[in-house]
């Protein structure tokens, strides 16, 4: 409790701490921390950055995807359209073929039927003369009776 | 908060149990004259141990406490140490265990610095980490058990300890005038002779009332490095007082000294406020009156 040498001691190791704090304690500790606080605000800099790089990223994307739908839908539509215009012109070849073909049927057909026909008439004329033979017990004589033949023949 | 029973290690009474534990271990100069523990006057002035406390005060100023000394140079080492060690690995990157600890209160003490001092001046920070740290281990040893260190040092021979530097006023003291010392640089390196002219010119700003404001604003900067010293001695002093009046229960008795062992864990938990709060505020008045001294008005 007395007052003596040990004030001005202290004084002196007082000061002996404060520099020696000073020189080798503080620096370094506080020259640490600020730089972690650069890095922190760099890294936090940098986050918000690519955060709103992100969204922009995401906007673009969204358009694009927009636009790809888009295409794809127009590109169906017009598929669409193409296929239907196919199956009508095939429609119509496919109608045109089968008249076509009907057509040239019929024409066969009443082609032979003609045929037939004249076979026929001229077979008609053929017994129709011999018929006549056999009736009239005598030759007709083609040459003679041909014109009342044939007229027979247009007649049948 | 153990303490050993003081009747058996030999005090005849309770004041010399208390007088025994406020006594420093002194080393100094015995003047012709003075007299002795054991009744001899001294003849021929010597350098040596204090006996007892009237020795170490016939000693005056050519003494020095050593055991306050020894403390307070040993905690401001454990201090710088730590710190130091800290310092030499320290790592912008995630910081771990120790590294912490002290960011935590290098960042504390940044930041009251920042908070009052609004000057230029790389050496406040450091000053008021070390003062707060310094300030805080030596409250700390208040809570080591008032008798184990002095008991233990008792058997190795050594007769007086006190292992709390700041309830010597040597120290604290001496701290505050380092502290004053270094605002009169300050006040003298940053207003010049602008320093003397606040002084003389505040309160009243007239070359008329010199005689009044000098003495007026003198007993003011003197009373700072006082009250700052005596503060940190008087709260820790008296806690130490209380420690030791609590430990003498111990000597009571089974049921006094069941109470006392209560005391002290009470005691004890509400000086672990005082502690840090003294150093705080040691540490805040330091960083103000470096401020001020900085200031230009």
């Amino acid at each position: 409790m007395n007052f003596n040498a040990t004030f001005i001691g202290q004084i002196i190791v007082f000061a002996i701490f404060v520099v020696l704090c000073a020189k080798y304690v503080w620096p370094p500790i506080m020259a640490a921390m600020q730089e972690r606080q650069k890095k922190i605000a760099e890294g936090l800099d940098a986050a918000s950055r690519a955060d709103k790089a992100l969204e922009v990223a995401q906007h673009d994307a969204a358009g694009k995807i927009r636009e790809a739908k888009e295409q794809a839908a127009a590109l169906i539509e017009q598929a669409n359209r193409r296929a239907a215009v196919i199956v009508d012109e095939a429609k119509a070849e496919a109608e045109a073929e089968a008249k076509r073909i009907v057509t040239a049927a019929q024409s066969d057909v009443d082609k032979e039927r003609n045929l037939a026909r004249e076979e026929l008439r001229a077979k008609v004329a053929e017994l129709t003369v011999a018929g006549a033979e056999k009736i009239l017990q005598a030759e007709v004589d083609q040459s003679k009776h041909s014109e009342l033949l044939d007229k027979l023949a247009a007649q049948l | 908060m153990a303490s050993s029973g003081n009747e058996e290690h030999g005090y005849a009474n309770a004041s010399e149990y208390i007088q025994h534990h406020l006594t420093n271990l002194t080393y100094g100069k015995l003047p012709v004259g003075a007299e002795t523990c054991d009744g001899h006057t001294v003849t021929e002035a010597h350098w040596g141990f204090a006996q007892c406390g009237a020795e170490a005060k016939a000693m005056g100023f050519n003494a020095i406490n050593v055991d306050s000394m020894a403390w307070s140079i040993g905690l401001g080492l454990v201090f710088l140490l730590v710190f130091w060690r800290v310092a030499k690995s320290v790592t912008a990157g995630v910081p771990t265990g120790m590294q912490n600890f002290v960011e935590t209160i290098v960042e504390f003490v940044d930041n009251n610095v920042r908070d009052v001092f609004h000057g230029r001046n790389p050496w406040i920070a450091p000053i008021a980490l070390t003062v707060f740290c310094w300030v805080l281990l030596s409250n700390l040893m208040d809570i080591l058990p008032v008798d184990l260190v002095p008991w233990l040092l008792e058997q190795a021979g050594v007769k007086f300890q006190k292992i709390v530097p700041s309830t010597d006023p040597n120290v604290t003291l001496g701290t505050a005038v380092f502290v004053f010392i270094l605002m009169l640089y300050y006040s003298f390196k940053v207003k010049g002779f602008g320093f003397i002219k606040e002084l003389s010119f505040t309160p009243f700003n007239t070359p008329w009332l010199i005689w009044f404001n000098l003495p007026l604003e003198l007993v003011g900067l003197i009373a700072k490095p006082f009250s700052l010293g005596l503060r940190l001695f008087g709260n820790l002093y008296a806690a130490e007082i209380i420690f030791i009046l609590i430990a003498l229960m111990f000597g009571g008795g089974i049921i006094f000294g069941v109470l006392g062992g209560v005391m002290q864990l009470a005691w004890a938990a509400f000086h672990i406020l005082v502690i840090p709060l003294q150093a705080f505020i040691f540490m805040v008045l330091t960083i103000v009156y470096l401020s001020q001294a900085h200031e230009d008005h």
